[in-house]
């Protein structure tokens, strides 16, 4: 085998490229993921009045909540495909490095997730007649950055619930407290950029900083997750 | 319980009796919010005290981690030396007049001894130590933390008027408070063999995560009363100080024993998962099956 096809990138390619294919074949998350979020902002949009001015004040909050429960949905499934036929055994036992994993995971969930958003988020805008007052290219930002601080704190903690009794009910109970600053974020920097009053750049860059944290924190720490039996 | 133990348990409550006497009886009545102030001395110390905890916590999984693979210890090593050196120059470049030279020394001089202990530990604590200190801070951390939790709002409701309020310590406290039972969750309902790297690696993620929420928290919205201690002009009775002092020292007391004997417990658990081991890998052959072993403690 030649060095080229040993690296990292190499890896981390070929990692994406099988999780891309069988997601492309199976769409099975994609599936559950999109169904689920849309069930969440219509159920939502039952319970409150959606057409009410208020809307757009809770309208952020909703958004990403709804997009939390729908990336739970995909990512308790992101690691079983891997443990049938003892798949994450035989990348231990493999020289490849850990992180290359770790990343071509991540960057699959987030093109998963990213996907959903793209077409439920104006579907959301629709159903509560919104129209952002503030710029509206933030709001691209908003999204890039938000959904990787969900993915790649929902692809560690997803490898490490694994290994519990009740692992559905076990990545929400660790994705969700840590999550916290993130979440916080996104609603607020949305709301702000929705309501068009004031700023959302402090919020943008506490994500960016939330981001580069956990994913520094996830790349050191995953090999021993993945080794850990 | 072992003899050392019992003599601190008579120290913790001598200190807890002193700290009670002084608080309700000694401390001066507040002069607007009268005796329900004096929950103050209770609720602060155990936030002190479940903060403390955290960090043995955050410490002791590190050094697990750190003891577990090298690469770690590399990384956590070079992490550690920019983190200290970033510390100690920025503690020298403080502007704030509270921070005279000799406030300085002492910062830069309890950051060196923070340092050092910390791979001192590193290099002599095994990780079954580790981990038994980090299970043990954690769950005595999540009770006072919780304590804070039921006596603010005790305070709260009379003297704000409400129970709770979504303010920058309170919010923070909460989301430290589900951090850390998370933490303790996964513990329980673990089904590896190795729960104890996985919750070290959780542990540091939590740690992580608690300035991250106080900042986030503190932009969005700040209620909860300033500091009392530290801060120029204002302050507090002299009397008073003695009294949350006291009982912050008793409450160390109290949560080094409870995590003292909660580590106990838990070596003499891994001292039994490690006979069942052995019994197992032994069945066949009865003249290699340990009858004692050392290094409990």
């Amino acid at each position: 085998m030649s060095a080229s096809t040993n690296s990292s990138g190499a890896i981390l390619r070929a990692n994406l490229a099988k999780d891309l294919r069988l997601e492309w074949r199976s769409k099975d998350a994609l599936n559950a993921m999109g169904f689920f979020a849309l069930l969440v902002v219509v159920i939502f949009a039952l319970s409150f009045d959606p057409t009410a001015e208020e809307s757009r004040r809770i309208a952020g909050g909703i958004f990403w909540v709804a997009f939390l429960f729908a990336a739970v949905v995909a990512l308790n499934q992101t690691w079983a495909r891997e443990m049938r036929n003892q798949v994450l055994d035989a990348y231990r036992v493999s020289p490849a490095s850990a992180s290359a994993l770790f990343l071509g995971k991540v960057l699959g969930n987030f093109l998963f997730v990213g996907a959903i958003e793209a077409v439920v988020a104006p579907l959301f805008m629709v159903f509560y007649n919104l129209r952002p007052l503030g710029p509206a290219w933030q709001l691209i930002v908003v999204f890039l950055l938000g959904t990787w601080a969900l993915v790649a704190n929902g692809t560690f903690f997803a490898a490490l619930s694994l290994r519990t009794r009740n692992r559905e009910v076990m990545l929400p109970l660790l994705l969700f407290p840590i999550s916290v600053p993130a979440l916080l974020s996104m609603v607020e920097a949305t709301t702000t950029i929705l309501a068009g009053d004031g700023s959302a750049g402090m919020w943008m860059k506490m994500l960016a900083g939330y981001d580069v944290i956990f994913t520094v924190a996830g790349l050191l720490l995953f090999e021993l997750v993945m080794n850990a039996e | 319980m072992r003899r050392d133990q019992t003599i601190l348990a008579v120290i913790t409550l001598g200190l807890l009796a002193y700290g009670f006497y002084q608080a309700i009886y000694v401390a001066p009545t507040e002069q607007t919010m009268g005796d329900i102030q004096r929950i103050f001395y209770y609720h602060v110390p155990s936030a002190w005290t479940a903060g403390v905890m955290f960090f043995v916590n955050f410490a002791a999984s590190l050094v697990y981690l750190v003891r577990l693979s090298p690469g770690i210890a590399k990384v956590s090593g070079m992490i550690g030396n920019i983190v200290a050196t970033i510390c100690v120059i920025a503690t020298l470049l403080l502007r704030d007049p509270l921070y005279t030279w000799t406030v300085k020394f002492w910062l830069v001089f309890s950051i060196a001894v923070l340092y050092f202990l910390f791979w001192r530990l590193a290099k002599h604590t095994s990780q079954g130590r580790a981990d038994a200190w980090a299970v043990s801070a954690a769950e005595v951390g999540v009770v006072f933390c919780t304590i804070v939790l039921i006596t603010g709002p005790l305070w709260a409701k009379p003297v704000w008027g409400i129970w709770w309020t979504w303010d920058v310590r309170l919010t923070t406290t909460l989301v430290c408070w589900m951090i850390y039972v998370s933490y303790l969750m996964m513990r329980k309902f673990s089904d590896s063999s190795q729960t104890a790297t996985l919750a070290a690696a959780l542990a540091v993620f939590g740690f992580l995560d608690v300035p991250i929420v106080y900042m986030s928290i503190r932009w969005w919205r700040t209620q909860h009363p300033a500091p009392v201690f530290a801060s120029q002009g204002g302050g507090i009775d002299p009397a008073m100080e003695h009294a949350v002092m006291m009982n912050w020292l008793a409450f160390l007391c109290l949560a080094g024993l409870l995590a003292w004997m909660r580590y106990t417990l838990d070596r003499r658990r891994q001292h039994l998962d490690y006979l069942h081991t052995m019994e197992a890998l032994s069945v066949s052959d009865p003249a290699r099956r340990p009858t004692e072993l050392k290094g409990i403690r």
